[in-house]
């Protein structure tokens, strides 16, 4: 089963069970991890889904399109090489991502 | 006191939203989440965009898990209408349910939301007539379209449009009918209507502006046509998005100011002192910095259902919130996003920036700017929304330039250390 570790800003760490197809915004909303907050339920409008991939990992995920990487220069705190919008990235078979999320999201 | 806790009346986005917010502050009494509908707590936004349009399913609408609802000691209730509530002056009281339960409280919030306004014109209430408020709206408009080759949606603001875009993707030959001599003229200014008249008449939408609807023809018990003039214009189905009216009716019966909504003061609370509303219910002061000395203002919006619903958080806990969000509003019409940063009511300047199909409408007062309107531009959505949120101001005149990053002319206050 895939799976979804967050860790937030103090540095504690959560690891969810994720399902297939839903993207890492909705599988943290969902089970009501702080530090996501997904105004827009997922349709790439608000910016308050940004997480810190990975280092390792950030680099195998499915390059963003120009619409997230427009949104992602207003994020609330700063946005790095590993920023991402949680809301664009699904979940696949044997995932096991690691993100961290940022201080405040608005 | 009791033990009954809370009861939240409306389980949409401002009710959850408190729910959420109570137990992330650490209220420690019960709470109890009431839903009219039959389904768990779902998001809205999305029936007239994503779910219309078949790109997500049903399961994606829904906010929490049920254990989440369980692992944080909220009680959700669905399919229990409220119909009658009797209140104490201390706050507390009972809930009657149509079933005929009942849900007894300490305290009261109504987050009871908007109801879609009806049109009034014969025919309005032959099958084939519909409305799009909740899932249950949405799952039937799923239900029909496949039936139906020509759609007229009746009303040109966010929820005619977006619908109207979803139904042109799934290829159907739709024709929209608005009053009023612009779309959305409610909430943007004309160069944002004049663009999206354009984006919509391109993507094949039948646009007529200035248009009343006369009657609803039909035959037997099918939807046939829809009157404008002298004009029927043929259709298989009517999907009318003519604005909401708040739900004050329950406020109304235990005795709450309403006024366009629920009167509430700056920290969500109704004329009673008690009571809590939030949401599109609510009619609250207008939060914006150098809005109008009592000016008041009902939102329907997401955004403020949530900073709303923070707000009165804060004031069950007895700590005195501060309303620090930026209004803000988004609309996904086919290919073309609008989002909206502040309010642009009472504006007496204008900055437009079009770019490569993009177009950003920024409005001022006083030289200072309180809201912009961004098609397909993200970065000067954002950039206006955090300057907006920080206090800051983008001077308008080098605005004026497309290729300048607002972001980069951004002057934000020295942050103030005490």
């Amino acid at each position: 089963m895939p799976q979804i570790t967050y860790t937030d800003a103090d540095g504690e760490s959560r690891t969810i069970d994720a399902t297939v197809g839903d993207s890492v915004m909705e599988t943290a909303v969902r089970n009501g991890v702080p530090g996501i907050v997904a105004e827009c339920g997922g349709s790439l409008s608000c910016a308050t889904c940004h997480v810190y991939v990975d280092e390792n990992q950030v680099g195998d995920l499915p390059a963003m399109d120009e619409m997230e990487d427009e949104m992602l220069w207003g994020t609330a705190c700063e946005r790095t090489d590993q920023s991402r919008l949680s809301c664009q990235l699904k979940v696949t078979d044997e995932m096991d991502l690691h993100v961290t999320t940022p201080e405040t999201q608005v | 006191m009791t033990d009954h806790g809370l009861l939240i009346i409306g389980s949409s986005q401002a009710g959850v939203q408190l729910a959420v917010s109570l137990r992330a502050l650490g209220y420690p009494s019960p709470i109890t989440l009431l839903g009219e509908e039959n389904h768990r707590p779902y998001q809205r936004p999305a029936l007239s965009k994503e779910f219309l349009q078949d790109k997500i399913s049903k399961e994606s609408l829904i906010f929490r898990t049920e254990d989440y609802w369980t692992e944080h000691d909220i009680r959700v209730v669905p399919n229990e209408r409220i119909m009658r509530i009797d209140k104490d002056v201390d706050g507390s009281g009972v809930a009657h349910a149509r079933s005929g339960a009942e849900f007894p409280f300490d305290r009261l919030a109504l987050t009871v939301g908007a109801r879609a306004r009806r049109i009034m014109v014969p025919g309005a209430d032959l099958p084939g007539v519909l409305y799009l408020r909740n899932a249950d709206d949405a799952l039937e408009l799923k239900a029909r379209a496949p039936l139906a080759q020509n759609v007229v949606v009746v009303g040109g603001g966010f929820i005619g449009i977006e619908a109207a875009a979803s139904l042109r993707t799934l290829g159907k030959t739709v024709t929209l009918v608005e009053a009023g001599e612009r779309l959305v003229a409610r909430a943007v200014g004309r160069e944002t209507s004049e663009h999206l008249l354009r984006h919509h008449t391109e993507q094949g939408i039948d646009i007529r502006l200035g248009s009343g609807v006369e009657r609803i023809v039909g035959s037997g018990d099918t939807v046939t046509g829809v009157q404008i003039g002298d004009e029927v214009i043929p259709t298989d189905l009517v999907l009318v998005g003519v604005g909401v009216l708040p739900n004050t009716e329950l406020a109304q019966q235990i005795g709450l100011d309403c006024d366009n909504g629920i009167r509430v003061d700056d920290h969500a609370i109704a004329s009673d002192g008690t009571t809590i509303a939030v949401g599109d219910c609510a009619n609250l002061p207008n939060p914006v910095a150098g809005a109008p000395e009592g000016d008041r203002i009902r939102f329907e919006s997401v955004n403020n259902a949530i900073e709303q619903a923070k707000v009165a958080a804060y004031s069950l806990c007895g700590r005195v919130g501060e309303y620090a969000g930026v209004p803000w509003f988004w609309s996904n019409q086919g290919s073309l996003k609008l989002q909206i940063a502040g309010l642009s009511t009472g504006y007496d300047q204008t900055v437009v920036r079009r770019v490569d199909g993009k177009l950003s409408v920024l409005y001022y007062r006083n030289g200072h700017i309180i809201a912009a309107d961004c098609i397909n531009h993200p970065l000067d959505f954002m950039a206006v929304r955090t300057a907006l949120g920080k206090g800051g101001s983008v001077p308008a005149e080098p605005a004026g330039d497309p290729s300048t990053m607002l972001k980069s002319i951004t002057e934000l206050p020295e942050l103030q250390t005490t």
